[in-house]
């Protein structure tokens, strides 16, 4: 197959070449697009009628066609949230000017949308799909793609992993569809299918990509939508559409921004003061004992340090981008340039990244051939600050120093064992070392640079215009390398190793790498046919998709400082190449009836590598109807009502990341090096039979949904309200073998169901439209319910559920579990008692099933993490040269288990039974917990309400309108990120993935200055 | 329109022809792990399975010491490592040992609450099994139609057939081991494939019939051998001193006692040339490697098999207040496991006895125990340790190289003084004679002999010379003091004077995953 492209490919190539040089007697337009107030509008796509010849407004509104042959010639100019515009001229001279002032239209009907595999438009629409495009992006030091449309979509939450430099986002659509496997949905960048893996040095996949390059976001919901996508589409489809080549001359774009991040939070730990308070005073107990009190109160020290000022400072962030786009002489090209340098306000972590765009789409063969080549290519260089630092400077005694006074561990402070004889370790063991010699004293760095390059082809077959070939080839590649050196001298990395002649061995010189690659091909046939006869228009899709995907994970072995390799630590295999792909076959039928009446069916069939020969092909099929109501004659003239679209859809879709490469098959792995056996005087390598399961498949979800699209006032108020009811079955879950039948305990099985319901509503209004006033709002809400509603091949009355959620804080304890009837990942735990003053009372806890003894059938489950209400609210605003802007996101009934509080907020995590000092959770002067026992840290007091309300983004901008001699455009912008969070939450954050907060990485509060240059 | 009919149809047929070739495309192997196939082409593959037989023993995955795990969804070295789980279940439910620990149900063992939820016997359960499952792959794989057809002949074959009867015992051992633990446990062997109909539980009498027999059967194949060259593996004494220990409990697991078959078996294993070490201390330490009183054991190693279970943890754990963690070979100490004055008490002049194998550390350490979770209440046990007898410390201060035994000559003494005294054929004075060694090893002299025995004063010398050898809750149960009122120690059943607990805790409940996984199998009474 890869044979085939090539040839494609080159002929391609060759016919790219030639056509510069052809020309016929034709000649120019060109002109400016504005909109009702004057404003130039970037990015407006212009085509003449009838043709394939089209291209895009540059930055300046400027436009410019060539080769248009003689005679009447008809431009549209389409821009999404403006009504179209079609102006006749007769051409007869080299060039002609035709200017355009567009008027608003919050819903233009006729916009094009991007679907998988092809495009729609939005009248002909009958899927949940909502688009957002450049100009709704939420503005400011965004370094991340997704954050643009974060709060901005109805059942789209996107939460930011964490505050670290080029952290990428948990997104889940429509609360996902998946237990165990991934609830990731599938994320496709200009018809490339990114693979989720993250790669060794770089945890985000979509980080790599420059969001100023980005044009639109489609966010395909409903399976009528995503079951082009089948078995990968369960979890919601976003396909990200980058920027392309205007029309003309070139135009030179210029933006940079200066962002100055803060500490907007840090973990409520006690001060100095009240710490030394509270180890002074402590009164004695089997947890301090008067031994271990005597001890430790020799560790009070004098200083006052407040740790996680020492390890959080603020950072510095300049983002640079540069453009240009234009055509030359036939060629549209847009070529853009990006570095960005962002600090972490971890210190010493630092992300610095270079990214290259370019995309060309020449159209040949008077046009009935469109060519796409598309290349985003990155070069990131980090370096990670280690993330122990943030829960040791949380935990590190206040009362005493960063630096020691010595020049012993890098001139660090550690506690140091007093008895410890000659040659022995002189540290504390399991101590914690110094917060800030983690910063210091370990550097990892990495480099990555991953390309993403595709060229697609869209050729309008000459005996049958109105059927189209499409052909995409592609590929997205990834390396990462780094290394991690720590010098001998550090306390974290003492006396790691005894080498082979017995001496200890410290520091740490290792490196790591990482490739992955993954290629993809499509080929597919369009018809599309207008049969006014018949009132109808039909538009029919076929094709197939091919998609390869594979990772080289290199090994290496573990090194002290000075070289000295650790004994037994060379891997097996210096090289494991896993891989899987996908093979597909797709076709989908769109019919519209008098523009009233539209019908979509879909069909996807895929079979993937991952599942055993005979079972491995899923055909995931989807009907949609949808209904313009608005187009029935008593509603046409209606002067309120501008839209009103009824959709029903209904279908299956699939979920295969949660399968292992190879599970399906019987295989033997050996042992590494430091996991022999000795058998009589020999020791040897085991070989281990993996578990394994036939019988694998995808999982499958089936999803109704009921939509409805409004619009008022001449679409002034638009939105859209959506029902919808998921059910996924056979759910890819690790399920407990029955002991004795495989060769693992646990192993993942389709088995269980799960349904998510909800609604959204999406409101956008024009609430202001004056020449030089407007004021767009946006909001939506969304409820989302999760229920798990089967988990066993077999009934069982007495499975109480499947307990997840580690938490730090003794070994194996679960904080929550996924059990029939309630939400993934309810909390799972004791009743906390508390005394009439309400207090909570130290390991007393309700004794629910009243056998007089607390034991694990006393846990109940509590709330959930996920939350069931999520609301978004933005707005921009316009007058004359300044403009501004906000994003809102709340959401309700989300629970955080405190785990910061459960594990440092006793008596026992600050008088270390391993005799040293810690700092704790102010929590301990609210419970005065002991911190004995293992129940407590199962208590729900710990689970807390963790509802909020943040305002992602705020901002201000002024047009200065045109500078330097009238050359060049000027816009000036400030924004704040993150400006404030409203919860009652007593954490660092209340947003934190999965519910299970522990030493998160707080979100930094950034105030950024921006300029950007039209030139 | 014939054109496009044409043109269509070429499409067609290009698109069919592409399609076959990547339906080929998709079968996809691993590159590093291998088929069954390829494992058992060679005798090298065998002995390579065979070491994985043995290592789930000692070794909680394919990695060391963590990564890779057999048992997954649990803690990998506190939840899934074999003797890390069955010294739990068997000691600290005792008299023997208290932990300071938080881990989730971890306490329950003192407080006697345990439920079918416990992590730590789930660990345990599906590790015994997961052993099971792969002896159980091992004999399908080494038939000797396997053999002939994998081209394997001559005396390569023959050492394979005679790890038949090494993977046999294992088997017999784990089956011993769920049996004594949990009672009824799900049941498979050889003919039980994977993928086929699930395992079927089997009765606790029905299930010590099926060890027995196993046990004779393979009494007769295993070499009687103990030199390095078997050490570590299963021989002949290893299934005679088995069935010895079988037959000895044989009232609890059937009903019916077999004291004569207990003494028969004590003595066959006796015979058999194996002496007692001559320093006690050194049973326990790192050059206690193929010492001549050890007739199986767990093989443990600094370097090469690493795990957070084992020696590792018995040398980790008991090591806290002020001990100094480098005394012992280690980098440091876990704070966790001591002892209860029952067992201090057991010596004459506890923690200072005459008797050398009274090895407690009592600076800064209470004999009383307030709190069960302070590590300085109770004495604590530096029995393992990561040295040699003569101090050297380990190769590495992580991982101890101390080996574990699973059976040494000394329970085959008390095994056949015992049987002796509860009616079986063994001669009174042989039984005073065999006692009055192990007492006269512990003093170093003649002054710890005794001139008579009685049941209680085995029961005491049991825990004398086992202590911390996972032997504890099998003996109180077989003396009828586990659950009951006639024998109390401090915080048994969570009180700090201790309390009677409910008869059904006798046995451990099958882990409620199991329950769940596999709906032939019912919970035992009481849970």
């Amino acid at each position: 197959m890869k044979k085939n492209y090539t040839k494609k490919l080159v002929f391609l190539l060759f016919f790219v070449l030639i056509s510069f040089t052809t020309f016929a007697q034709t000649g120019n337009i060109s002109g400016k697009v504005v909109d009702e107030s004057n404003q130039p509008l970037p990015g407006a796509s212009v085509v003449i009628t009838g043709t394939r010849i089209g291209t895009q407004t540059d930055p300046n509104g400027n436009y410019s066609l060539t080769g248009i042959n003689y005679g009447n010639v008809s431009v549209t100019i389409k821009f999404i949230g403006y009504n179209d515009l079609t102006k006749k001229i007769q051409l007869n001279s080299a060039a002609a000017i035709l200017d355009f002032k567009l008027s608003l239209s919050a819903s233009n009907l006729n916009e094009v949308v991007v679907i998988g595999y092809g495009t729609t438009t939005k009248k002909d629409l009958t899927g949940a799909v909502t688009t957002v495009s450049s100009k709704d992006f939420t503005k400011g030091q965004i370094t991340s793609p997704e954050q643009l449309i974060a709060g901005k979509v109805a059942g789209v939450q996107i939460t930011q992993g964490s505050g670290e430099p080029g952290s990428g986002s948990n997104i889940l659509i429509r609360g996902g569809a998946s237990l165990s496997a991934t609830n990731y949905p599938l994320i496709v960048v200009d018809g490339v299918p990114l693979d989720q893996g993250g790669i060794a040095g770089s945890p985000n996949a979509l980080g790599l990509i420059n969001p100023n390059d980005i044009e639109t976001f489609t966010v395909l919901k409903d399976a009528s939508a995503t079951a082009i996508y089948g078995n990968r589409g369960s979890n919601g489809v976003i396909i990200i559409t980058t920027k392309k080549g205007t029309s003309g001359a070139p135009q030179f774009t210029f933006g940079s921004n200066f962002a100055y991040g803060t500490v907007a939070n840090t973990t409520d730990v006690l001060s100095p003061e009240q710490f030394r308070d509270l180890v002074t005073n402590a009164p004695t107990s089997t947890t301090v004992t008067p031994a271990l009190k005597t001890k430790l109160l020799g560790q009070l020290g004098s200083t006052n340090t407040d740790w996680q000022e020492q390890v959080y400072d603020n950072s510095v962030t300049s983002d640079n981008n540069f453009s240009v786009s234009g055509t030359y002489k036939t060629l549209p090209y847009r070529l853009s340039l990006g570095y960005l340098n962002q600090d972490g306000i971890l210190r010493t972590g630092n992300l610095e990244r270079s990214t290259l765009g370019l995309n060309l789409t020449p159209s040949l063969f008077k046009n009935s051939l469109k060519v796409t080549l598309s290349v985003k290519s990155s070069l990131s260089k980090s370096v990670f600050a280690d993330g122990a630092a943030i829960g040791t400077a949380a935990t590190f005694n206040p009362t005493q120093p960063v630096l020691s006074g010595n020049t012993n561990f890098g001139g660090y402070f550690e506690y140091l064992n007093p008895q410890a004889g000659a040659g022995q370790n002189p540290l504390v063991g399991l101590a914690p070392r110094n917060p800030v010699s983690f910063l210091d004293l370990r550097n990892n760095t990495s480099d990555v640079n991953r390309t993403i390059g595709n060229i697609t082809l869209d050729y309008a077959l000459p005996f049958l215009k109105e059927l189209k070939a499409n052909v995409n080839v592609g590929y997205d590649i990834a390396n990462g390398k780094g290394t991690v050196i720590v010098p001998e001298s550090a306390g974290f990395a003492f006396r790691r190793f005894a080498a082979s002649n017995n001496v200890q061995k410290s520091g740490v010189n290792n490196q790591y790498k990482q490739q992955r690659s993954n290629f993809v091909s499509d080929f597919y046939l369009n018809y599309l046919k207008d049969l006014k006869s018949i009132k109808s228009r039909i538009d029919v899709t076929a094709g197939t998709a091919y998609q390869a995907f594979e990772a080289k994970n290199y090994s290496f072995a573990d090194f002290s400082f000075d070289g000295t390799k650790s004994p037994n630590s060379d891997p097996n295999f210096a090289i494991d190449i896993p891989q899987n792909r996908l093979f597909s076959l797709y076709g989908r039928v769109i019919y519209t009836y008098n523009d009233k009446y539209t019908f979509t069916g879909t069909v996807r069939s895929d079979a993937s590598s991952r599942i055993n020969p005979d079972d491995r092909v899923g055909i995931f099929p989807s009907a949609a109807i949808a209904y313009r109501i608005s187009e029935e004659n008593f509603l046409k003239s209606s002067k309120v009502l501008s839209d009103l679209k009824l959709r029903l859809s209904y279908g299956e879709t699939g979920q295969q990341d949660g399968i292992g490469n190879y599970s399906y098959l019987p295989n033997y792995s050996l042992s590494t090096p430091t996991a022999q056996y000795q058998l009589g005087n020999e020791f040897i390598p085991m070989f281990r039979p993996a578990g394994f399961n036939p019988n694998l498949k995808w999982e499958s979800t089936a999803t109704t949904n009921f939509g409805l699209d409004y619009g008022f006032l001449k679409n002034r108020i638009y939105g859209t309200i959506d029902f919808y009811y998921k059910n996924t079955t056979d759910l890819l879950n690790n399920v407990t073998q029955p002991a004795g039948s495989n060769f693992i305990n646990e192993f993942t099985y389709n088995v269980g169901s799960m349904t998510n319901k909800g609604v959204e509503f999406m409101l956008n209004t024009v609430a202001v439209d004056k020449a030089d006033f407007k004021i767009n709002l946006g909001f939506n809400i969304t409820y989302n319910q999760n229920r798990i509603t089967n988990l066993t091949l077999f009934n069982d009355p007495s499975y109480i559920g499947n307990k997840v959620g580690g938490i730090s804080g003794g070994t194996g304890n679960l904080v929550q579990i996924n059990a029939v009837g309630t939400a993934r990942n309810t909390f799972y735990v004791y009743q906390q008692v508390y005394n009439d003053a309400g207090k909570p009372l130290d390991g007393v806890f309700v004794d629910r099933n009243l056998d007089g003894q607390i034991t694990d059938k006393d846990l109940y489950k509590y709330k959930t993490p996920d939350g069931n209400v999520f609301l978004g609210f933005s707005s921009n605003v316009t007058y004359k040269n300044w403009s501004g802007g906000f994003t809102m996101r709340s959401n309700l009934n989300n629970y955080v288990y405190n785990n910061v509080a459960s594990s440092t907020g006793t008596f026992r995590n600050i008088f270390n039974p391993l005799e040293f000092l810690s700092n704790g959770s102010t929590d301990i002067l609210n419970t005065g917990f002991s911190g004995s026992g293992d129940k407590y840290f199962l208590s729900d007091y710990y689970v807390q309400n963790a509802s909020f309300l943040r305002m992602d983004n705020l901002n201000v901008g002024y047009n200065f309108g045109k500078v330097l001699k009238g050359k060049a455009n000027l816009n000036i912008n400030a924004n704040i990120q993150n400006a404030f969070v409203i919860t009652n939450y007593d954490g660092v954050d209340p947003e934190i993935s999965g519910g299970i907060d522990n030493n998160f990485y707080p979100r930094p509060r950034t105030f950024a200055l921006g300029l950007n240059l039209g030139f | 329109m014939k054109n496009l009919i044409i043109k269509t149809g070429a499409l067609v047929v290009a698109l069919t022809l592409s399609l076959s070739a990547c339906k080929d495309a998709l079968n996809l192997q691993p590159l590093n792990d291998v088929t069954s196939e390829v494992v058992y082409s060679s005798p090298l593959g065998y002995k390579q399975a065979l070491a994985k037989v043995y290592g789930s023993f000692a070794l909680t995955g394919n990695a060391g010491p963590t990564g890779q795990a057999d048992i997954v969804g649990l803690d990998e070295g506190g939840n899934a490592d074999y003797l890390r789980t069955f010294w739990k279940a068997q000691e600290l439910s005792t008299d023997e040992a208290v932990i300071a620990w938080g881990d989730a149900g971890i306490q329950d063992f003192h407080n006697m609450n345990w439920t079918p939820d416990n992590a730590f016997l789930r660990g345990l359960y599906f590790r015994s099994l997961y052993q099971v499952t792969l002896v159980n792959e091992f004999l399908r794989e080494s038939t000797d139609a396997k053999l002939s057809s994998r081209g394997i002949s001559g005396t390569e074959s023959d050492k394979i057939r005679a790890n038949r009867a090494e993977v046999r015992f294992l088997r017999a051992y784990q089956y011993w081991s769920l049996m004594d633990l949990f009672g009824n446990p799900a049941f498979t062997t050889e003919e039980n494939p994977i993928g086929g109909p699930l395992p079927k539980q089997i009765g606790r009498a029905e299930l010590f019939k099926y060890i027995e027999s196993e046990l004779k059967a393979i009494e007769t194949i295993l070499p009687q051998d103990r030199t390095i060259a078997y050490y570590g593996r299963a021989t002949k004494g290893a299934a005679q001193a088995l069935l010895a220990r079988l037959y000895l409990n044989a009232t609890v697991y059937t009903g019916t006692a077999k004291n004569n078959e207990a003494v028969e078996y004590a003595k066959k294993v006796i015979d058999a040339g194996y002496t007692l070490e001559s320093n006690y201390r050194k049973i326990s330490l790192n050059d206690n490697t193929n010492s001549p009183e050890f007739i199986m054991t767990i093989n443990y190693d600094g370097q090469k098999s690493q795990v957070f279970g084992g020696t590792t943890f018995l040398t980790h754990a008991a090591i806290g207040g002020s001990m100094q963690a480098g005394d012992y070979g280690v980098d440091f100490g876990w704070g966790g496991l001591r002892t209860t004055k029952a067992l201090v008490n057991l010596f004459p002049n506890g923690a200072n006895s005459a008797d050398r194998r009274a090895n407690f550390y009592t600076n800064g350490q209470s004999l009383e125990i307030v709190s069960l979770t302070s590590f300085t209440d109770g004495y604590a046990v530096p029995k393992f340790q990561n040295k040699t007898s003569t101090g050297t410390p380990g190769t590495n201060i992580t991982f101890v190289d101390a080996d574990f035994p699973l059976f040494r000559l000394p329970e085959m003494h008390l095994i056949y003084a015992e049987a002796t005294l509860r009616g079986g054929s063994g001669n009174a004075a042989t039984a005073l004679g065999y006692i009055n060694a192990l007492r006269t090893r512990a003093y170093g002299n003649s002054n710890g002999a005794v001139s008579a025995l009685t049941l209680d004063l085995i029961l005491d010398e049991r825990a004398r010379e086992l202590y911390w050898e996972g032997h504890r809750r099998t003996d109180l149960n077989r003396y009828g003091r586990f659950v009951t009122g006639t024998y109390l120690w401090p915080w048994k059943g969570g009180v700090k004077d201790g309390k009677a607990v409910e008869d059904y805790r006798k046995v451990y409940p099958i882990p409620a995953a199991d329950i769940t996984a596999n709906p032939g199998l019912i919970q035992n009474n009481g849970y």
